[in-house]
């Protein structure tokens, strides 16, 4: 049989991917660029884990390349055929995984504490609360404090905690902000609350990030991260705009649309959340309130 | 009279569909016409059709298999290109409702249509010949089972052209897959072909896990089993149990669609969380289903061409057993963000990473096989190779995923897609090849060509890095999945590689067609005289290839573990028994195609509310069942003489060989 | 479920004593491969009973169990069950006595009181639903029907294959193959009789309380 350059080759390739892998988390690209300390700390995180876990990987491909081209057949090289057992290498290769899933597991079991969308993000200001609704396909943000609401556009001070109140008209969908860290489902009938806090001004791509039908791909938003004066002024043009927001206006937002352009509201009746929430629990004994828990 | 079916129920205005239509009916008149002019329907009818033996089936498996395969990739090239031109306000040229259909396709296809029935057939091939078998312990229900996966088949390639196919993603998540989001008879092609052909794999667990368990040739102990052999066990172990699972949650689906209750509707009490731990209950270890055969190939495969007996039998065996244990208490990681609290989610997540242990160890049993060995750099020892590097990057990314903080941002997005293509192109698919090249000679007499195996490999390997490295990366850049356009114009570059990539794997299956056709061609060169082409360890190389019929002349005796290793250690492998005796067979039998293509216009009956044709249908699946357990003559004898005369055959060639 | 491929001993015994497939009992693969598959069905209910866990109480302002169940009517179907349990019982210690006539006369007595259960559970679904709480009515109703009713098909169906036993042990008498199918019945039949006591505990019973 003809030599094999098979070894070589490979190493190149999975060298080539490994820098295509690395590189990609140093171009500006959203998750590895977090605008908060959620995305942060997630980030963080990754990296951490990542890392870890090359303790494993590398030897193993490296290993797998050396043993390929060391025994290769026609090099005559040491051969035992019938060893088959050694007590110190299986103590070994049990024992490297078992310690890094031990490291992780510790690191999981704080991290996912720490990260808990339940859970308000340390800060001297008091949070924000935003009810979120997965409509099809669009995004409403309704402000209960402010009594606006808006679709497609979201804009919150920096610095300050949202306690994002996520539900869905209709089918499931999960509210997404890469740059500020955690998503969480939206699902009719349920209210999922997320916590996030931007840190820095700018404009940051929203998104659903779960499939819910032919319209989905349009549906996207502008999440405005500002000043306190800017959030206001945003705030200000909302209640500028003719449209309000009850119940038949919101049956008629319901209506399926596709890349639905923004629009304000410049007053929402109250509860109308709630109501929409509670409209599909016909009775009180059903146990809908969050997930799983 | 028709239900819901109509004239318009064809998609005539889309061009696309109707060329793939066009093409299809071609090469199908072709083959038919081919048949007829041969005059082979008899031979097809006789020896392919109606037989129950296991080999048989295996082939006819591994050809479904083939087929989904090259349908399913056409999906992905669709979908790739798709993505590859939509960018910045382009719409390219899929609409959502024919590209929600694709993905959903892609995902259905290769993961039921292709997948299963590869690994099925494997099984069917080399499980009975491992053991020292004659036949699977229940031959006719591994006809049906075969025949009810045809019917599922048939129902996704029929949704092509008549009505559409579920556009809601490949697990059909609720509320988006009940009546109310998807009025359409997409979902019902999705549930009926999921429903029929589960059940047929429900009986192949069935009848492996029995077969195993009971039919080994004596001297066979539970450790003395072959790798490939205890992977299967476990497997089946994982159908047994996992797909009734499914056939609940699909069932109670269809009652929401068909009759109206409320298990998974947004209202009246009814619970879309609770579908999506039901599916994932299933589906985290049909995972494990897929894979463990594949880890079985490769453990075969490495000990095989280098020489030397597998490293850590005893370990691999637990780690297994410990995959199979702990795929149970994972299903919750695939969905860490639908808002249940931190001890639950570090709990799964942490639950994940252990099976990451067992994992590794089998990676370096494999690698501590090839150390000290004598590495011959074969085509199945290309895909391990390939296997190795790819999967524990693949693992890697999997680890990373079940930490749910980390999860919280990948959830859904392109990293997850390029994980799960990571390790099942790199460990599944990779896997299967290698066992398909690997045992090929045992069936067919003869090897398959190096060259172009070597340049499949090649081809897949390559492809496979240039097409989701770069989904890894969108993952971080912060695009989800089955996005029709996006106006991102950061995301258009990788999407282009990834396209080309997916142009690289095409060129994989090519090359993988080609071989069969060269290696059939020169089929006369290669041909495999010994019956151990291979210098084979384990019982399967012990007989002529092909393999007979009846598999053993003489049910072997076990003494060792790598029993065929054994026998040639010992001197006594070539040994001539002193006489023969009356082998015990199954007959053929026609009920399983029958049941099976009858389940098939069941299917498609209550696909669109044909409610009288379904009736009939269902009472003529009933009536072949109750026939055929009125037939007593199911099996028959084939006298030693006829035994003798076929392994004399062999013994002369082989001391023609000397 | 009785269609496998196996040996016909009776046909072919003599000559093949030294048959070296001998070590694999065909009989006994059958009843194991049974018992394996009822072990999957046992998992299939168990996906059920989850079902009805969680949705049970999800009641979406429609009748409870409280209003629905009724405690006697139940008890009666549980007895006409545990008796057709008893009787399958004795066909099979008629089937190992060789007693061709009693194993049919206990058989045609399960199929008899399986389906006056079954009969029982429509009449007790027809009133439900002419009461207006069909599997329509609330989440807690639609798992309610279908874990009763899986039941029930089961049971059906256990009914129809004594039927087409009844009929083959008549034809054929007590061989091999009909006595490895009156086991499976049995183990069947047994095992929906345990089914029905979950059913009965953790439905009806704690619907109740």
């Amino acid at each position: 049989m003809r030599k094999w350059n098979y070894p070589d080759i490979l190493k190149r390739m999975s060298l080539l991917a490994t820098v295509a892998f690395v590189l990609s988390g140093c171009t500006g690209s959203s998750l590895l660029d977090p605008k908060g300390p959620i995305g942060a700390e997630q980030k963080y995180l990754i990296m951490t884990s990542f890392f870890l876990m090359l303790i494993v990987v590398i030897p193993v491909i490296i290993m797998t390349l050396l043993f390929a081209w060391r025994y290769n057949y026609i090099k005559n090289a040491k051969y035992s055929p019938n060893w088959s057992h050694s007590n110190k290498i299986e103590v070994v290769v049990w024992a490297i995984p078992l310690a890094i899933v031990l490291i992780l597991g510790i690191l999981t079991w704080r991290s996912t504490h720490a990260l808990d969308p339940h859970r308000v993000p340390e800060s001297d200001r008091e949070p924000i609360v935003v009810q979120v609704m997965a409509m099809d396909w669009k995004w409403l943000f309704i402000y209960p404090e402010q009594g606006i609401a808006s679709v497609n556009e979201l804009a919150f001070p920096v610095d300050t905690p949202i306690e994002f109140r996520v539900t869905s008209n209709s089918v499931m969908n999960s509210f997404f902000i890469p740059q500020l860290g955690s998503q969480i489902y939206a699902m009719a009938g349920m209210e999922n609350t997320v916590h996030l806090l931007a840190s820095e001004e700018g404009t940051y791509h929203g998104m659903s990030a779960n499939y819910s039908g032919h319209g989905f791909s349009g549906m996207h938003f502008q999440a405005l991260a500002t000043s306190d004066e800017g959030f206001q002024q945003w705030v200000d043009s909302v209640r500028q705009s003719s449209e309000t927001l009850q119940q038949d206006s919101f049956n008629e937002l319901a209506e399926p649309s596709r890349n639905n352009p923004v629009e304000y509201f410049s007053s929402v009746t109250p509860g109308l959340y709630t109501d929409i929430v509670n409209s599909y629990i016909t009775s009180g004994d059903s146990s809908h309130h969050g997930a799983e828990e | 009279m028709f239900g819901k079916l109509s004239i318009e129920a064809v998609p005539y205005h889309e061009p696309i569909v109707m060329v793939v239509l066009a093409v299809a009916a071609v090469m199908g008149l072709a083959v038919v016409a081919a048949i007829t002019y041969f005059k082979k329907w008899g031979y097809l009818w006789k020896e392919w059709i109606t037989s129950v033996d296991h080999k048989r089936l295996g082939v006819m498996y591994i050809i479904v298999a083939i087929i989904m395969l090259i349908r399913g990739f056409s999906d992905a090239i669709m979908m790739r290109s798709q993505q590859a031109i939509a960018s910045g306000g382009a719409q390219g040229y899929l609409p959502p409702e024919h590209y929600d259909q694709i993905f959903t396709a892609h995902g259905v296809i290769m993961i039921f249509f292709m997948a299963m029935p590869f690994m099925v057939g494997l099984m069917n091939i080399a499980v009975p010949l491992q053991i020292g078998a004659r036949d699977v312990a229940f031959p006719f229900l591994n006809s049906l089972s075969f025949w009810l996966t045809v019917a599922g088949v048939i129902l996704v390639n029929v949704s092509l052209g008549v009505g559409e196919f579920a556009a809601t993603g490949w697990l059909a998540y609720p509320p988006l897959s009940d009546i109310q989001y998807s009025p359409g008879v997409g979902v019902d092609y999705w549930i009926w072909s999921l429903q029929i052909s589960g059940i047929g794999t429900l009986l192949t667990g069935v009848n492996f896990f029995v077969t195993i368990l009971k039919m080994r040739a004596p001297g066979m102990t539970l450790m003395k089993m072959p790798m490939f052999t205890w992977t299967a066990l476990c497997t089946n172990v994982l159908i047994i149990t996992a797909f009734p699972i499914l056939t609940v949650t699909i069932a109670l689906l269809t009652l929401d669609r068909y009759i109206g209750t409320h298990f998974f509707t947004n209202d009246m009490g009814g619970n879309q969380m609770m579908y999506v731990n039901l599916i994932w209950a299933w589906g985290h270890p049909e995972v494990y289903i897929l894979v463990l055969p594949a880890f079985g190939i490769f453990a075969e495969v490495v000990a095989t061409y280098c020489k030397k007996r597998l490293f850590g039998y005893t370990s691999m065996v637990y780690a297994t057993v410990a995959i199979t244990v702990l795929s149970f208490i994972v299903w919750l990681h695939h969905f860490f963000t639908m808002g249940a609290g931190a001890n639950v989610n570090s709990f799964f997540g942490i639950a994940t990473m252990i099976i990451a242990i067992p994992t590794g160890v089998k990676i370096f049993n494999w690698l501590f096989t090839m150390y000290e060995g004598r590495v011959q750099f074969t085509v199945p020892m290309a895909w391990t190779l390939g296997f190795l590097i790819t999967f524990t990057i693949g693992g890697m990314t999997g680890v990373l995923l079940a930490v749910p903080g980390a999860d919280y941002v990948l959830h859904n997005s392109l990293f997850l897609i390029a994980h799960f293509h990571n390790v099942i192109i790199g460990g599944v698919v990779f896997g299967y090849l290698a066992g398909f090249t690997y045992w090929f000679p045992k069936v067919f007499g003869f090897k398959l060509d190096e060259k172009l195996g070597k340049a499949s490999a090649w081809c897949w390997i390559v492809g496979f890095f240039t097409a989701f490295m770069p989904l890894y990366a969108l993952g971080f850049m912060g695009m989800t999945r089955r996005l029709n356009s996006y106006d991102n114009p950061d995301w258009h570059f990788p999407l282009i590689v990834a396209a080309i990539g997916a142009a690289i794997i095409a060129c994989g299956i090519a090359c993988q067609l080609l071989q069969l056709f060269v290696s059939i061609k020169n089929r006369h060169q290669n041909i495999d005289e010994t019956g151990d082409p291979w210098g084979g360890r384990t019982l399967e190389w012990s007989i002529p290839s092909p393999a007979p019929f009846y598999n053993f002349a003489h049910t072997p005796v076990v003494e060792e573990r790598d029993a065929f290793w054994d026998m040639k250690e010992k001197g006594i492998s070539e040994q001539k028994p002193a006489e023969y005796q009356d082998i015990h067979m199954p007959k053929n039998t026609s009920a399983g195609f029958f049941i099976g293509i009858i389940a098939s216009v069941f299917g498609f009956a209550l696909i669109w509310h044909i409610w009288w044709l379904a009736i009939v249908s269902a009472i003529g699946i009933f009536v072949t069942m109750v026939l055929r357990t009125f037939n007593d003559d199911i099996d028959y004898y084939v006298p030693a003489a006829e035994v003798e005369r076929i392994e004399s055959q062999r013994y002369q060639k082989l001391s023609n060989q000397a | 479920m009785s269609t496998q491929s196996m040996t016909n001993q009776d046909a072919h015994a003599h000559g093949h004593e030294h048959d070296d497939h001998e070590h694999h009992d065909p009989v006994a693969t059958k009843v194991f491969g049974f018992w394996i598959y009822i072990m999957s069905d046992c998992v299939l209910f168990a996906s059920i009973f989850a079902t009805y866990a969680v949705l049970g109480t999800n009641y979406a302002g429609g009748p409870t169990s409280h209003e629905l169940f009724e405690l006697p009517f139940v008890l009666v179907e549980t007895f006409v069950l545990l008796a057709s349990s008893f009787m399958i019982g004795l066909a099979t210690l008629a089937m190992n006595k060789g007693n061709k006539q009693g194993t049919m006369l206990w058989l045609a007595l399960t199929l008899v009181l399986g389906a006056v259960f079954v009969g029982l559970e429509i009449y007790e679904f027809h009133h439900f639903i002419s009461e207006g709480a069909g599997p329509q009515r609330s989440a807690f109703l639609s798992s309610f029907f279908t874990l009763v009713g899986t039941h029930g098909l089961h049971v059906t169906s256990g009914v129809i294959w004594a039927i087409i036993l009844l009929i083959q042990i008549a034809t054929k008498g007590l061989n091999d193959m009909n006595r490895s199918r009156l086991m499976c019945l049995s183990l069947f039949w047994h095992f929906l009789h345990i089914i029905w006591i979950c059913v009965f505990t953790i439905v009806y019973l704690m619907g109740v309380i």
